[in-house]
């Protein structure tokens, strides 16, 4: 019997959780989007034997009835990619969750068909190109205001010559022109599972500046790399993600709450459209794509999440622009893929998850990078996955296979967290891969002393601690007086330095210039100290006035440093 | 409805039924065994003509040869009305004594997800009149936040207290409790309507009992049934509800217990991989809604096997709630009541939920240095164990004298002392006076000169 594409029709043969198989599927391919049951569930082939398909269901599944209907729509599992992304609320399939909430009320309901992007709204599209032109697939063939800082660049979907293209107001469906007689709009459709090409990929060589000083000074990440941040519950890894979304100087925000908890999301939603981007000076919700996937919403597309925000992502990387994505967590990913594996009864890997799980997670994080895309521009996506690793133990399947391709690590360490040194990132355990690419930014941009600097607060660090487990066992009057100060220093460079106050008005930022400031002064500081306690008792240093000075520094929006300096020799009693 | 007499198989909770015609997924059934009785089940997965459902009740007693299989053709639901209100039913919504619920609305059990931008962050402060929870570790409506216990500690006292002394300052309006028991024996469940009865407070409590001799795999449904009452009070009729969830571990264990029937891969220490998902389904639950008055507070009890927080009961609450209090033997042994161990309690919403106007303008930083002071003295504990205590310096011996003085006055009270927050912060601040000023560097100079003691008289 011969039937017409799209219609043809499978028969759901057993459902076990978001797991459907379905049969008769002729002509059906891997990846494929189906509609499942009579509800018109969304649904994707990730199996297929002869015409058996097995088929993961991004929603809920009960009262799903073995014999009910399964459409393939013979696409693959796409986003919409176009002016109106900027500001947005999706699910992980990118269904906007406002436009849901209108359909369905406060409470999300299976089978919903919204668009992605708004329909109706009318955009001012400016052509670039002239008729006749020949075009590559990338290249920019007009914009569109999007915000008041992002200038949407329409891309070329495809090669070939243009044939109408005129500027003006245009809706998502209006067709904007020709190229070799093909329509073409503001918006067009990707699938989240394939990568978007570019003409060369970059060496990473800026710092993605976070305004955070244990991240920035420490531990920097570049644009366009990849980071993880692990840790037990409680340590912080939301709050630093919500940092970092908050002040990394990237043009384009994505973050993508991948099974986590509900109101995090509403405190971003809540918050953002309040706070300025210091960059800009725009509010903060101009630049953000939202992906919220709550722990409650369906698995599998908790799965999809991460794609759909990787997408978006790359999409604004060629159009040249800096993007950050946030992941929170890349934990919940995996166990989503545990979770599908079990159900297709996949012989598992370590701990139960699927033996691709390294594989996935290699491919998902290189889809970061700074390149030079189609459109000749230069833009980049940076990575930030967090992890949650059961019971705090980092010998687990996801975070070893995480920081195996991660460049940047930063170890979130319960033990300072319940001291409430926030942020809890372990200064010894942490690393970054970056710090030389950075280096010679940094000695431009900020002074070319900084990796100097940097680094012999680094060791003073190491050295705290190896003498704190001595302490531990004779306690600190047994140590002669220079390793005294290597102390006090290191407790000045916690407390004073790397603790910085997320919800504090003037400390949630701190500027590269005054990262600089405030360190050299504590460094100028421990310098003076280790001659002065050759005259003076520790306790005399520790007491100076200039002491709660520079604790006070991190609160103050202008540091006087002059003062400071001047204080420091004075008390210190040092001669010039 | 469609019977079947067609019994395939019985192991554990599960039973099979073949030549089924197209079960739902989620169905509920009825299995009718060979006595007459009637069971009530759920279908786990179906294909063709076959169904494997599992039954909530006992399998005792059923045989493949006389079973009777009917299929409702609808999932779980529960009549909802506000005549639950201080009523007790039992761990499938069914009235234990009395007349039935005459229902306003039928709801699935499963509920459905709250639209993330449809949810309200919760920020009103709720004055639990325990200072180690208010002080540090502030309770806010629509949060969920644990009580993480071990067996012996007093973590019923403890839920029943805030229970009895929960409000929203500055307003009347009270919580309407519920409270589900999952596994726990008939003397807790007697502990909390005791507690309620002498304070008057059983008319505004509406209790499922799953108790420890109720069938286990029934407790899948228990805190469900529960939550759907709550979202229907909360959400349709304006109330503002504390969920007590007691005992979340004994509902994991009936979940393993279902997984190993169905002879899945198990995760760690044999509890299912989507363990965490399944639990979100239950704590997600709480919450605010724009729009709307009502609101859902959730406190699950979770007991620690063996106190290892890191086991995986508590480690996967933790990851989905928004804070966890802990409860401490050694505190406990030291006869201080509660034995909130501060050092691991946390409370994500407090933030928004403290300051100016909701509390006091010192909140947060007399918590932060409270915080960091107390770790400080837990720390020099440790090392005086090593050294003894007059190698310490004068500084450190105050830290160490501080340590011992939170314990005994901040965070012990009396199981009836209600605390108001001023006094919980005024308790703070006399603590800190002991601690040469200059260390306090974690309130502002402001603060400091408004409330510090030294300057107060």
């Amino acid at each position: 019997m011969l039937r017409l594409r799209g219609e043809k029709m499978g028969v759901i043969s057993k459902i076990s959780g978001p797991v459907v198989i379905a049969k008769d599927m002729k002509d059906a391919k891997v990846y494929d989007v189906v509609r499942v049951g009579e509800e018109n569930l969304i649904g994707e082939i990730i199996g297929l034997v002869r015409d058996k398909a097995t088929i993961q269901v991004y929603e809920e599944t009960s009262g799903l009835k073995p014999g009910e209907k399964v459409v393939d729509t013979h696409e693959p599992l796409c986003v919409e990619l176009g002016p109106g992304l900027l500001k947005s609320i999706y699910d992980g399939i990118q269904r906007p969750l406002e436009k849901m909430k209108q359909k369905s009320g406060d409470f999300i309901a299976r089978g919903i068909d919204v668009p992605a992007l708004n329909e109706r709204k009318k955009w001012e599209f400016e052509a670039k190109v002239k008729k006749g032109a020949k075009v590559k697939a990338g290249q920019v063939l007009g914009t569109v205001q999007e915000s008041k800082t992002i200038e949407h660049r329409i891309l070329a979907p495809f090669a070939g010559k243009v044939g109408d293209i005129k500027s003006g107001k245009y809706s998502i469906r209006d067709p904007i022109g020709t190229i070799d007689g093909k329509e073409v709009f503001l918006a067009h459709k990707w699938p989240v599972r394939k990568k978007r090409p570019y003409e060369q990929k970059l060496d990473p060589d800026t710092p993605l500046i976070s305004g955070q000083r244990i991240l920035d000074t420490f531990f920097p990440i570049a644009k366009g790399g990849t980071a993880a941040i692990p840790g037990p519950f409680g340590a912080g890894k939301t709050v630093t993600q919500h940092s970092l979304a908050k002040w990394c100087d990237a043009d384009v925000i994505i973050f993508v709450g991948c099974g986590e908890r509900g109101n995090e999301m509403t405190d971003v939603l809540q918050e953002f459209p309040e706070l300025v981007d210091p960059k800009t000076g725009d509010k903060l919700i101009e630049r953000t794509v939202l992906i919220a996937n709550t722990s409650n919403m369906p698995v599998a597309a908790r799965e999809a999440s991460v794609y759909t925000g990787v997408t978006i992502g790359e999409y604004y990387r060629d159009q040249g622009y800096d993007v950050t994505m946030l992941a929170d967590s890349t934990s919940r990913w995996a166990e989503a893929m545990r979770e599908i594996s079990g159900r297709l009864e996949e012989m598992p890997g370590e701990e139960g998850y699927p033996a691709y799980l390294a594989a996935k997670l290699a491919e998902f994080y290189e889809r970061a990078g700074r390149v030079k895309a189609f459109s000749g521009e230069i833009g980049s996506v940076s990575l930030v996955g967090a992890v949650s690793p059961p019971g705090g133990d980092f010998s687990e399947p996801v975070t070893q296979n995480t920081l195996r391709i991660t460049k940047v690590f930063w170890a979130l360490d319960a033990a300072l967290a319940n001291r409430r040194h926030f942020p809890a990132i372990n200064w010894l355990t942490s690393y970054s891969l970056y710090l030389d690419n950075v280096t010679e930014w940094y000695n431009e941009h900020v002074s070319p002393g900084w990796r100097k600097l940097r680094d012999e607060a680094m060791v003073i660090l190491q050295k705290e601690a190896e003498l704190q487990e001595i302490v531990q066992l004779v306690g600190p009057d047994a140590l002669p007086p220079e390793d005294q100060v290597i102390l006090e220093a290191g407790r000045m460079l916690r407390e004073d330095y790397l603790q910085q106050n997320a919800f504090h008005e003037v400390d949630a930022y701190c500027s590269p210039k005054k990262q600089f400031d405030m360190l050299r002064l504590i460094m100028m500081f421990v310098h003076h100290a280790k001659e002065a306690i050759k005259h003076k008792t520790l306790s005399e240093i520790a007491t100076l006035p200039v002491r709660s000075e520079i604790a006070r520094m991190k609160y103050v929006e202008e540091i006087d440093v002059k003062k400071i300096e001047h204080d420091i020799v004075e008390q210190l009693g040092v001669k010039q | 409805m469609k019977e079947y007499m067609s019994v395939k198989e019985i192991t554990g909770p599960l039973v099979i039924v073949e030549g089924v015609d197209r079960a739902g997924y989620g169905e509920v059934v009825k299995i009718e065994g060979p006595g007459g009785e009637i069971r009530t089940g759920q279908v786990l997965e179906t294909s063709e003509g076959l169904a494997v459902v599992q039954v909530f009740e006992s399998t005792s007693g059923l045989n493949t040869s006389s079973t009777r299989i009917r299929f409702t053709g609808e999932t779980m639901k529960i009549a909802v009305s506000d005549e639950m209100v201080g009523r007790i039913f039992d761990g499938k919504g069914n009235p234990l004594h009395g007349p039935p619920i005459v229902p306003d609305e039928k709801r699935d059990i499963n509920g459905e997800p709250i639209n993330p931008s449809s949810r309200d962050y919760p920020e009103d402060f709720i004055q639990t009149g325990i200072s180690a929870i208010d002080g540090m570790n502030t309770l806010v409506r629509g949060q969920k936040l644990p009580i993480f216990s071990g067996s012996g500690l007093p973590h019923n006292q403890l839920a029943a207290q805030i229970a009895r002394q929960a409000r929203v300052l500055g307003r009347e309006e009270e919580f309407s409790v519920i409270f589900a028991a999952m596994g726990v024996t008939y003397e807790e469940a007697r502990f909390f309507m005791r507690d309620f009865e002498r304070t008057g407070a059983l008319e505004k409590v509406t209790m499922f009992l799953n108790l420890a001799d109720d069938p286990a795999i029934e407790r899948i449904i228990t805190p469900r049934v529960a939550l759907t009452a709550a979202e229907y009070l909360a959400f349709e009729k304006d109330m503002h509800v504390l969920v007590i969830l007691t005992d979340m571990t004994n509902y994991c264990e009936s979940l393993r217990q279902i997984a190993a029937a169905r002879e899945e891969v198990p995760g760690r220490r044999g509890y299912p991989g989507y363990m965490y998902t399944d639990l979100a389904t239950i704590y997600e639950r709480a919450g605010k809604i724009k729009g709307r008055k009502g609101s859902i507070t959730q406190m699950p009890i979770v007991t620690m096997p063996d106190d290892d927080i890191t086991h995986p009961i508590p480690d996967l609450t933790g990851y989905i709630t928004e804070g966890q209090i802990v409860l401490k033997r050694d505190l406990h042994r030291k006869n201080i009541y509660p034995p909130i161990d501060v050092l691991p309690c946390l409370s994500r919403l407090m933030n928004k939920g403290i300051g100016h106007k909701k509390t006091r303008e010192d909140h947060s930083g007399v918590s932060n240095q409270l915080y960091a002071a107390y770790a400080e003295g837990r720390n020099l504990r440790d090392l005086v164990a090593v050294i003894g205590e007059e190698a310490l310096s004068p500084r450190d011996k105050k830290y160490l004298i501080f340590a011992d003085r939170f314990e005994k006055e901040f965070v012990a009270q009396g199981y009836e002392e209600n605390r108001s927050i001023e006094t919980t912060l005024d308790i703070g601040w006399k603590l800190l006076a002991d601690l040469p000023e200059e260390e306090l560097k974690r309130i502002s100079e402001a603060h400091i000169k408004k409330y510090h003691p030294k300057y107060r008289t």
